[in-house]
């Protein structure tokens, strides 16, 4: 029986956060080794490479980074015929506004990480593999190159790991406070040292051309954890867990206005959002009711709790799904127009006010455009501005309408999925609070001129 | 060292907090732990930029022109290469923060634990006026003693226990308002 610090709810099933918070655990390798530590790496070096990556694909396992794409497909993605260097790269940025998951697997698990890490270089033959960690986590940075080294010492790192031929050094590579880290592209020209530019698409994927001109896989964290499990159950069973295309589980984290916040692992699609909100985070704070949440990540458009969606069937038909019976899955969540993200659950409750809400969002995104695409820096700083207006109460009626298009001239006019990160917060909590927001203006302002050059203009210009 | 143009252009300038962190000098053992970094790299000098600057900020609280063009140097690197990545990475730093800088997260889910308040109340306990800082240029404040030095940081990663901050490298979760002075307590200078 494994006891814990504090207990998993009932309703989680816990495989990757098996050891968080578990009494007696430590992130030492002697620690992993009596629990089975790097048994699943014995199995896969004795493993052909094309059959690992066989087992991700069929384990249905979708990257939990944030786009959600099938990690064993990807995989395939290196050139057949390719002579380059091929390089891993373990995304721990994890720098999306309400995703706090990460974090727990570098701090109390970083063994169960760097197995992963190693079965999955393995598959796809990279002799080199890099772990890039938020500025902010400077103690997740020593206990992981800790942890790298105790493994280097067993020979699970480093070359011919246990006999089988196979060479392979991780090295952890540290940033410098930039959530533009965090996309795929902007991570590896980081990791050369230079300013984090997304790079131009295609090719789509660093798969084809990543790291120094090479093939290169981008993994996160959590998703990388997971292929050690895939080992040890096979791709059929693991597939087993969850729900069709949605398979296996997932760290969920909530924050916000709930009685009892925090990360749960659940089955994905096994749990609706009335389960998650109620049963495991213990409902509203006391006297107050649930409004909207983000449920994915800041960048996931935002739901009202008092909202239906119409779905549409596998048949073609249709049906109605109330916000509270959403299963947190990918697709049920793209279906209603939002996204499953990184797994980061904002919850906000009737004393919130969506005004403020939006600007605390356009706030972060003005601040951490990297500023290359006109839209996307332009506009992230616009729509922060026009809404500092709104929170200040000197908007105009108008002003809604131009945020709204403002939103709507970045989202799919740039270099990196940043843009729409951006935009979608704006699209949806006007689209779906736009009479709160519109309450918070003032209709007669309109008249005034809103900068000094206006105002300039307007003295010294002609009236009509 | 040559004397570079990067000294006029960008010396930092002083803050109260500059008497706290040793002056600029390169000793063997940094100049070791700069070559292990490198070999994490091989054949790629110019990936070992962010690990260097990270040792010089950790050893000397900020990056001055000196150590930009020592980074250069030992990258063989022109030193703007350097320079625009200290100032494009909100984490790197170009003047003294106090002995104590503390970071308080500012997104959403923080903010609705009260950490723009927490930001207060530090301010208002250390006597700091942040009426001259902004986002981008001047994103930090140092106390008239010196010793402590506030900043808002996006999304810490702790969301499920905001309102988070950090004192250097330590981290502090649900550390509400009301804690600001316990806070400044650990850390009596
Ligand atoms: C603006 C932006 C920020 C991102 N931040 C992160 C992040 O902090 N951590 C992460 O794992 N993926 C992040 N991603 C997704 C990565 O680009 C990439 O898709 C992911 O690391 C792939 O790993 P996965 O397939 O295992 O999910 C971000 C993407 C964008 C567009
Ligand atoms: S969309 Fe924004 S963050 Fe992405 S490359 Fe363009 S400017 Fe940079
Ligand atoms: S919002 Fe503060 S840690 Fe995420």
């Amino acid at each position: 029986m494994i006891t814990y610090t504090k207990p998993p709810h009932p309703r989680e099933h816990r495989l990757i956060f098996k050891n968080v918070d578990r009494v007696g655990w430590d992130p030492s390798i002697e620690c992993y080794l009596r629990d089975g530590g790097y048994d699943q790496l014995k199995k896969a070096l004795k493993m052909v490479p094309k059959d690992i990556t066989e087992e991700v694909k069929k384990s249905g396992l979708r990257g939990r980074g944030g786009a959600g794409f099938p990690t064993g497909m990807k995989w395939t993605f290196i050139p057949p015929n390719n002579t380059k260097p091929v390089y891993l790269i373990c995304n721990g940025d994890e720098s999306e506004p309400g995703t706090f998951k990460d974090r727990y697997i570098l701090h109390q698990d970083p063994h169960q990480l760097i197995e992963g890490m190693v079965i999955a270089a393995f598959a796809v033959g990279a002799k080199t593999a890099y772990i890039y960690i938020r500025e902010e986590f400077p103690a997740a940075a020593q206990i992981v190159e800790k942890a790298i080294e105790e493994a280097r010492a067993q020979n699970f790192v480093g070359a011919n790991i246990l006999g089988s031929g196979f060479d392979l050094e991780i090295y952890v590579h540290r940033g410098a406070g930039a959530y533009i880290c965090g996309e795929e592209t902007g991570l590896i020209e980081s990791l050369e040292g230079k300013r984090p530019y997304p790079r131009i698409k295609p090719p789509y994927f660093p798969a084809a051309l990543g790291l120094y001109m090479c093939p290169t896989i981008v993994n996160n964290v959590e998703s990388l954890c997971h292929v050690k499990h895939i080992i040890e159950m096979g791709g059929d069973e693991y597939a087993k867990l969850g729900v069709a295309r949605n398979t296996g589980t997932r760290i969920v984290c909530v924050s916000g206005d709930v009685k009892n916040p925090g990360y749960f692992e659940i089955q994905v699609g096994k749990v609706t959002m009335r389960e998650l909100l109620y049963d495991l985070c213990g409902g509203p704070k006391d006297g107050r009711e649930f409004k909207a949440v983000i449920p994915g990540g800041s960048s996931s458009k935002i739901l009202r709790c008092d909202e239906t969606f119409k779905l549409r069937n596998p048949d073609g038909s249709e049906r109605e799904l109330g916000f509270w019976d959403i299963p947190l899955d990918f697709d049920t969540l793209a279906a209603c127009g939002s996204m499953a993200g990184s797994g980061g659950v904002i919850v906000m409750d009737n004393t919130r006010k969506m005004s403020w809400v939006l600007n605390n969002l356009n706030a972060f995104y003005a601040h951490e455009s990297c500023g290359q695409c006109t839209p996307c820096r332009e506009g992230s700083t616009w729509m922060r501005k026009i809404s500092d207006r709104l929170v200040s109460g000197e908007a105009t009626p108008e002003d809604v309408a131009t945020l709204e298009s403002v939103a709507y001239q970045i989202d799919g006019r740039t270099i990196c999925a940043f843009g729409e990160a951006s935009s979608w917060p704006v699209e949806a909590i006007i689209g779906k609070f736009r009479e709160e927001l519109l309450a918070d203006t003032r209709p007669g302002l309109a008249e005034k001129p809103r900068n000094p050059e206006a105002e300039a203009q307007r003295r010294f210009l002609q009236p009509v | 060292m040559s004397a570079s143009i990067l000294e006029e252009n960008t010396a930092s300038h002083e803050t109260p907090g500059t008497p706290f962190h040793p002056p600029f000098a390169i000793t063997p053992a940094l100049e070791a732990e700069a070559d292990e970094r490198i070999s994490h790299y091989p054949g790629n000098l110019r990936s070992a930029t962010l690990p260097l600057l990270h040792i010089v900020q950790h050893h000397f609280g900020y990056i001055s022109a000196a150590a930009i063009d020592w980074v250069a140097a030992k990258l063989d690197l022109e030193p703007i290469k350097v320079l625009e990545v200290v100032t494009f990475y909100p984490g790197f730093r170009q003047s003294a923060p106090g002995k104590f800088h503390i970071r308080v997260c500012r997104t959403l889910s923080c903010a609705m634990g009260g950490s723009h308040e927490l930001m207060e109340r530090l301010c208002e306990l250390t006597g700091i006026d942040r009426s001259a800082s902004d986002s981008h240029h001047h994103p930090i404040s140092v106390s008239p003693c010196g010793k402590y030095s506030v900043e808002f940081a996006e999304c810490l990663a702790s969301c499920g226990t905001a309102p988070v901050c950090m004192v250097n490298d330590d981290f502090h979760e649900a550390v509400v308002p009301d804690k600001a002075e316990e806070l400044l307590g650990k850390y009596p200078g």
